[in-house]
This record gives structure tokens, C-alpha cells and sequence, in this order.
């Protein structure tokens, strides 16, 4: 195990308490958040919103996903596309019943 | 017989097998989850108004607020085990992996005293449809954290052999452990505000 | 040159050279050879059950209400009489078994586990004890799957596709239908995982992507297939599961009354999420059941035409394509629950687009064809049969996918000649051109060719017998699932007399497999020995160690890729094919 190794883990190690930090601010956040009475539409953005900056510190830092390699990301993009036509189109299918007749 | 990049990434890819496995098994899972979270957009987009009932009438809050910085914890000293090993410290890994089994263990107890309240108070899956799919969803992730534990007890317990023998193939071992920790973390983190805050 | 001419023991690992017992070595194998095998014969087992079950069904369509000959004891207290609750799970079963315990372990854990290391130059599968995993997974699904049989109240009973509100009712055969799905999706998704890691990972030196035999390619794309659409009936199965045990509502909608009385659950629920999950899972599939057949189908064409394929390229890029438009065509299937026209319009366009990778494959394949000296061996004569019969099984798709003209063929006998078309005289004989082609391969024999064509020719005749009238029956508003074939319809009267023709075909085309499973028994004792590329094929495969059995890491030199895959005909070479790994 080389020095320069042992550096880079060492920079991560704080990186990942780092993002500890931002995630339980971000949590504290959103329990908050919630508590004012907003519209259904805008809160389910906004949780969305921070769940998904949350999501994305988790898989970038503690998964290592924001130095991983093409093939992992390809994957990935693939299923996120298939993922969001699986959560869209069941919606999009009451919207388009309630909407368009 | 060996089979070729088990532990050296293979060049051109820059991965080993396991963690190109991991990742693939992963990508399943989030079309597993997926699938429960667009069941839950199509059951209460579809309800007739009013009819929806919401987390805040049954959820307990507070307790899974702690639920979710008990887990996020868990995440952080994951990697750090991990990163223990590529240190080659493996008291502080021991101690690491540890202490993620420990916030497994106390993920699970508030999760029963959740579970436990809400049947004393006759809510129960076939109650309503929002309760349905509450118990499933974090049942499911239950299972989940379960496997993970299983898995994390025995790498922190007897799978450590392998430290001595092949250390570079046990700290894949635990990179791998880890991803598929994180990633439960990951479901809690949606799971969390989809059904406790909306 | 062969590869492989002796073992050399130049290992640096500590191994032991001690025999492994009779249980490591042929039942608890890591060995992706013996674990296809094994995927292999339990998939032909349950080819031929869920094949008994159609001939049963046949029975009752064309002689409703009478006594079934042969195994009417099995059904004492109907007095031999399939009844109509019992038509229901034999169709439920047929569809279920021939689908997911048998085509898709055959096609992807037999022929795919067993040739796609040896294709690509690998000593296994990158995996082999999630391989080992997969099949018993599989093997403990289909044990759940005919045990149902027995449950009270019988086997499932609400088709192959289990829809709710009836499959969350239905007596508890249900359940165990979806306990053995459980298994088999855990099965599928892990073995598509190590598919893939090792089709991207362990390619040998020189086999680059465009390299690959595309049979291997097919196996990708399938196995993305498989691991990404197969979650989304997994969590199906569990809210189904739910609604079940834990008496849920998922797919209950409110004020359901059953016999007269009010449901009492929490109701609330929607039966077209079912429909949404079990499709998003079941289109996907469908292309699952043919990509493997493609695959197949290249790789006979490419060797008994001794050419290159013409258009690899169009028909790599064509399955990829097609792999992901499959992903967004899955509610074509539900043209007629009422969905808006945006939906509609949508998805119309989606499943016309996603024809024409189909058409390119099919297309490159005939090409292929053209100016080729073509050796109609018996692998070859279910390829070149396969070509029309796709076409049909395609083209009949079209009327399927454009709605208006789903309204009069939905749930009709049309539906079900067109599906059967692509998936029997389709992906079957691709099957079975698969398993005449690689006989020698697993055993160093060849198989009749006179029992060969014993087989091929009633084969080819009676399939057709059966499929084809089954587009006039459609065509004429016969419905599905109908234990008596139509009879108490007066719009089928006029269609009727084709059930008899069909039930006929059915049993003979029964008949005309017994030359192909003597065939297969007999060959494996008596065939003719052969060498180690008795087609004289250039695919890695044929360069591995003869049979039987291939040794343990398959290759003793890992060979290195210096051509593409199809180097038939090459002019200035000395012999008419040159294999992958041959240089100069």
C-alpha cells in the first residue's frame, strides 16, 4: 500500500464524514420542511428534491460512484431510464383518463 | 480453476467481477423498489379525494427520523471499515463493521416497536390501502437490512479468515458488502419521506 | 488445430487432483457444462408436461364434456370429464410451465450457460456458485409449481397471466404459483447477472464486441432483459401474495361482491396495477422467449451456408434496439381497459416501431441465405423452417398492436395463434436446431439424421395443423380460454368443426416427437462418434476439448481471437471455414 494510497483514503475518510454532516442536515430539513402546509404537488417536489440530493451524496461518496467506471454508469443511466418509465406511465395513464376523454 | 479478474480489475473495463455484479444485482433491486413506489403513486393518485389516508395518521415521526440518522450512520462507518482495511488496519475494520451491525440491530428494534404499536392499535395491512403498502414497503426493506446483516455478521465474524490469507480479495469482499448496505440505506432515504412525510 | 490436445498439469494454484464424489461432480456441479445439462433435461421434462397438458386441453375443445380417454381415471369423480375449473388450470399451467419452466431454462440456463463461456473463451461462467444458485432456485420454483396441482382447489387457475380480482380469490394453488414464481425470478435475476459479468469480463484476448458470435450477443441483450423487468413481476407477486394472506386490497377495487356477498377487505385497490406490473415484466419476456432463437438460428444459418452472416452488424445493433424498445410497448397488451387516447396513441406507436428490429433480423437472416452453398443437415431444416414461421408469428402481431383492429381480435383465438407461431414452429425449432447442432459438442456422437427427419417433416405439417386455423377462429370472434372451444356460441358455430382438425394435428404432432426423444436417448449410447467440429464450424466452442466430458476450465491455453466469428469461405484460405482463433 503505497503513501500516495494511503493519502487519497485519508482525504476520502473526511469526505465521508463530510457528507455524513450534510446528510443529517439535509434529514433534520426535510422532517421540518414537512411540517408546513404546502401543496400536495410542491411538497412531493421538494421531498423528492432532497431525498434525491441525499440519494445522490450516498452513491457518489460512499459508493464511489463519482470516480466509477463507464460500464457501471451505462447500467445505471439504463436502469434509471426504464425506472422513471415505470414510475411515469401508470400516472400518466390516470392523468390522461381524468384529462382526455 | 481461476477464473480470470475475480480480484484484479480486468484493464479495460477498470472492474473486478464482483463489483460489476453487485452493481447489475443493484440496478435490479432499484426496479424491484421501483415498482412498489409507482404501485404507491398509482393506488393514491388513484384514490377518490379523501378517501387517502396519510402517514402522519398512523407513522411515529420522530422515531423514524432516528431511524434514518441510525442508518445513514451505519452507511459512514461501512465505508470507513472498508477504508480500515485499505489502510490495513483490521482492528479498527472489526471495529467499524461492528458497529454497523450494531445500527442494524438498532434499526430493527425501533422497526418493532413501530410494527408492534400500530398491530396494538388494530392497524394492520388490510386495514387500508396506505397501510398496505406501508408494511410492505418497509417490510421488504426489513428483509432487506436483514440479508445485509447476515452478510456484514459474517464477514466482521468467521469470513475474516480471508483477511490473512488473501487480503486483496476480502477488501472486495467488503466493498461489495458495502454497496449493497448502501444502497438499503438508499430505499430508506425515499422510503423515509414517501411514507412518513407525504 | 485443436486447442486442447492433452492436460497439462502446469497449475500454479494449490489444487487438489483428487476426484470430486459423485454429488459434486453431477449434482452440486459449479461446472457451467454440467449445471446447462442439467437446465437442459429438466427443461425438456417440463416441455413434455406442459405439452401432455395441451393435449389434454385439445381433448376437451374438441369434445367438450366427454370422457378423455387414456387418463380419464385420473379424474374419477367427474367420471373422466375435464371440467371446465379444471380447463382453467390446465391452460394456467400449460402457459406457465411452457413459458418459464421450460422455454426460458432452456433457452438462456441450458443452451446459454452452456455455450456462452465456451463461446467467448472463458474457463466458466464468472460466477459458479450463484450458477449453481440459479438452477436449484429454478428446480425448487418448478417442484412449487407442480406441486400445485395437489393443493385444494387445484393448480392456478386464472391464466398464465393471474389477473386480479379472480387470481386474488382463486383457490390456494394461486399462492403456490406465486411462491414458484418467487423462486424462479430469484433464479433469473441472478443468473442473468452473471451472464452479463461474464459476457463483458471474461471475453478472452481479441474477442472484441464486434467479434462476438451472435449468439452471445442475443444472451446479452436477453439477460438485460431478464434483470430489469423481471422485479417488477417479483413485486406483483408479493402484493398478490399479500392481498392473499394478509388480506390486502392492493388489486381489490371497492364494493367488490363475490357470490352475491360484499368483500370484506379494505377495498381500494386497483386490478389494473397488476396488469401494469405483470406486463411491464411479461413483454420483455416475450423477447426473451425469441432473442435465444436468433441466436441459435444465426449460428446454424452461418455454418450450413458456409458464408458470413449478412448485416451482423444491422442485427447486433437491431437487438440492442429492440431490447429497449421492449421496455415501453408493454400496454398493448391492455388496449381494452379503458386506457385515453394519449396512452393509446403512445404505445400504438411504440409496438409498430418495435417491429422493425424484428424485421432486420429476419431480413439478414434470409439474406444470408443468398448464394450460399446451404447443407440441409437437420439443425438446418429447423432453421430455414423457423424463418417463415417467425414471419407469420410477426406479421399476425401487427392487427394485435394497432388498436382498432384489437378490439375485434383481443382475447380471441387469434391472439393465441399469433403468440403461438413465434414461440413453437418459432423458437422451438430453434430449439431443437440448437440441440441437433450442439449434440455432438456435449457427447462426441451426432444424432440420426433419419430420426431427424422423422421428426422435422410431421413436426413442420402438424404445427401448422394446429396454429393456423386458430386466425379464422379469432377472426370469427372465438374467445379465449373457453373450456368447450366455442360450442355454446352461435357466432363460433361456423368455426367450429376446425377444433377437431386442431385437437387432431395436436395429438400427432405428440407422436412426432417420440423419433426426436428416442433419438436423443439412443445417440447418446449408439450415435456415431465424431471429432471435436464434426460441422467443420469456426465459433470458439468447436476449439475447446472433445467430448465427453469437456475438462474442467474448458480450455488448457486460453485461446486469443484473431478473426470475427463467421470466417466461412475466405477466399485464399485452405479449407472453406478458418476458426476464430486461427492465425493467418
Amino acid at each position: 500500500m503505497s503513501a500516495s494510497d494511503a493519502e487519497s483514503i485519508r482525504k476520502q475518510t473526511r469526505a465521508y464524514i463530510g457528507v455524513f454532516f450534510a446528510l443529517m442536515v439535509l434529514t433534520v430539513l426535510t422532517v421540518a420542511v414537512s411540517y408546513f402546509h404546502m401543496p400536495v404537488v410542491l411538497a412531493v417536489v421538494v421531498a423528492l428534491a432532497i431525498a434525491s440530493f441525499k440519494g445522490s451524496l450516498v452513491a457518489a461518496v460512499f459508493m464511489h460512484l463519482s470516480h466509477e467506471r463507464k460500464v457501471i454508469y451505462w447500467v445505471l443511466i439504463l436502469t434509471v431510464v426504464f425506472f422513471i418509465v415505470l414510475m411515469a406511465i401508470p400516472s400518466l395513464w390516470q392523468w390522461n383518463l381524468r384529462t382526455v376523454r | 480453476m481461476d477464473i480470470p479478474y475475480n480480484v484484479e480489475p480486468r484493464p479495460d473495463t477498470g472492474l473486478y467481477n464482483a463489483k460489476l455484479g453487485i452493481w447489475l444485482f443493484l440496478a435490479s433491486e432499484v426496479m424491484l423498489f421501483g415498482a412498489l413506489f409507482s404501485s404507491y403513486v398509482l393506488l393514491r393518485t388513484g384514490a377518490p379525494a379523501g378517501t387517502w389516508h396519510h402517514g402522519r395518521e398512523f407513522l411515529n415521526v420522530p422515531l423514524a427520523t432516528l431511524n434514518t440518522i441510525i442508518l445513514i450512520a451505519s452507511s459512514v462507518t461501512m465505508v470507513m471499515s472498508w477504508a480500515s482495511l485499505k489502510l490495513n488496519d483490521f482492528k479498527k475494520f472489526r471495529l467499524y463493521l461492528g458497529v454497523t451491525f450494531l445500527c442494524g440491530v438498532g434499526f430493527l428494534a425501533i422497526k418493532a416497536i413501530e410494527y408492534s404499536t400500530k398491530f396494538h392499535h388494530g392497524y394492520f395491512p388490510k386495514s387500508n390501502t396506505f397501510l398496505a403498502i406501508y408494511f410492505t414497503l418497509t417490510g421488504l426493506h426489513v428483509l432487506h437490512v436483514i440479508g445485509g446483516m447476515i452478510v456484514n455478521g459474517y464477514f466482521a465474524g468467521p469470513g475474516a479468515k480471508m483477511w490473512r490469507t488473501e487480503p486483496e480479495r476480502f477488501t472486495n469482499r467488503i466493498e461489495v458488502a458495502g454497496l449493497y448496505w448502501h444502497f438499503v440505506d438508499l430505499v430508506w432515504i425515499f422510503l423515509f419521506p414517501t411514507l412518513y412525510l407525504l | 488445430m485443436a486447442l486442447v490436445d492433452e492436460r497439462a498439469h502446469g497449475h500454479h494454484e494449490a489444487h487438489h487432483h483428487e476426484e470430486p464424489g459423485f454429488w459434486t461432480k453431477y449434482v452440486f456441479s459449479q461446472d457451467h457444462k454440467v449445471i446447462g445439462i442439467q437446465y437442459g433435461f429438466t427443461a425438456l421434462i417440463f416441455l413434455l408436461f406442459g405439452f401432455t397438458l395441451m393435449m389434454m386441453m385439445r381433448w376437451s375443445l374438441a369434445y367438450p364434456n366427454q370422457p378423455i380417454p387414456l387418463v380419464g381415471g385420473l379424474f374419477k369423480a367427474t367420471g373422466g370429464i375435464i371440467v371446465p375449473e379444471f380447463y382453467n388450470q390446465l391452460g394456467a399451467m400449460h402457459g406457465t410451465i411452457m413459458v418459464f419452466l421450460g422455454i426460458v431454462p432452456l433457452a438462456v440456463g441450458a443452451f446459454g450457460n452452456y455455450l456462452v463461456p465456451l463461446q467467448i473463451g472463458a474457463p466458466d461462467m464468472a460466477f459458479p456458485k450463484l450458477n449453481m444458485a440459479s438452477y436449484w432456485s429454478y428446480f425448487v420454483g418448478g417442484v412449487v409449481m407442480l406441486a400445485s396441482f395437489f393443493a385444494p382447489g387445484g393448480a392456478a387457475q386464472s391464466g398464465w397471466t393471474s389477473y386480479p380480482p379472480l387470481s386474488d380469490i382463486a383457490p390456494s394453488g394461486q399462492t403456490m404459483w406465486l411462491f414458484g414464481m418467487l423462486f424462479l425470478i430469484i433464479s433469473s435475476v441472478l443468473g442473468s447477472t452473471n451472464f452479463i459479468v461474464t459476457i463483458i469480463q471474461l471475453r478472452a484476448p481479441g474477442l472484441t464486441w464486434m467479434r462476438l458470435p451472435f449468439f452471445v450477443w442475443a444472451q446479452f441483450v436477453t439477460s438485460f432483459l431478464l434483470l430489469l423487468a423481471f422485479p417488477a413481476l417479483q413485486a406483483a407477486a408479493i402484493l398478490q401474495m399479500m392481498d392473499r394472506l394478509a388480506h390486502t386490497s392492493f388489486f381489490l377495487p371497492s364494493g367488490l361482491v363475490v357470490s352475491g356477498q360484499q368483500l370484506a377487505v379494505s377495498g381500494g385497490g386497483s386490478p389494473l396495477l397488476w396488469q401494469h406490473l405483470f406486463w411491464f415484466l411479461a413483454h420483455p419476456e416475450v423477447y426473451v422467449l425469441i432473442l435465444p432463437a436468433f441466436g441459435i438460428i444465426a449460428e446454424v444459418i452461418a455454418n450450413n451456408t458456409r458464408k458470413p452472416l449478412w448485416g451482423y452488424r444491422s442485427m447486433v445493433w437491431a437487438i440492442t434496439f429492440l431490447g429497449f424498445m421492449s421496455f415501453i410497448v408493454w400496454a398493448h397488451h391492455m388496449f381494452m381497459t379503458g386506457m385515453g387516447t394519449i396512452m393509446s396513441t403512445f404505445f400504438q406507436t411504440t409496438t409498430m416501431i418495435i417491429s422493425i428490429p424484428s424485421v432486420i433480423v429476419l431480413t439478414a437472416l434470409i439474406i444470408s441465405l443468398w448464394g450460399a452453398s446451404i447443407r440441409y443437415t437437420v439443425p438446418m431444416l429447423f432453421a430455414l423452417a423457423f424463418l417463415p414461421m417467425f414471419a407469420i408469428g410477426g406479421l399476425t402481431g401487427l392487427p394485435l398492436g394497432l388498436a382498432p383492429t384489437d378490439i375485434h381480435l383481443h382475447d380471441t383465438y387469434y391472439v393465441i395463434g399469433h403468440f403461438h407461431y413465434v414461440v413453437a414452429p418459432g423458437t422451438i425449432f430453434a430449439m431443437f436446431a440448437g440441440i441437433y447442432y450442439w449434440f455432438p459438442k456435449l457427447t462426441g456422437r451426432s444424432m440420426s439424421t433419419t430420426l431427424g427427419h422423422l421428426h422435422f417433416w410431421p413436426s413442420f405439417l402438424f404445427i401448422n395443423g394446429i396454429f393456423m386455423p386458430m386466425f379464422i377462429q379469432g377472426m370469427a370472434g372465438v374467445s379465449r380460454r373457453l373450456y368447450d372451444g366455442g360450442a355454446s356460441y352461435s357466432h363460433a358455430q361456423g368455426v367450429l368443426h376446425w377444433n377437431t382438425f386442431m385437437s387432431a394435428s395436436a395429438w400427432l404432432l405428440g407422436l412426432a416427437q417420440i423419433p426426436f426423444i428416442l433419438n436423443l436417448f439412443w445417440s447418446m449410447w449408439k450415435g456415431k462418434k465424431v471429432g471435436s467440429n464434426p460441422w467443420e464450424a469456426t465459433t470458439l466452442e468447436w476449439a475447446a476439448t472433445t467430448s465427453p466430458p469437456l475438462a474442467h476450465g474448458n480450455f488448457t491455453v486460453i485461446p486469443t481471437a484473431v478473426r470475427g466469428p463467421y470466417d466461412y469461405s475466405l477466399p485464399g484460405a485452405p479449407q472453406d471455414f478458418v476458426p476464430q482463433h486461427q492465425e493467418g
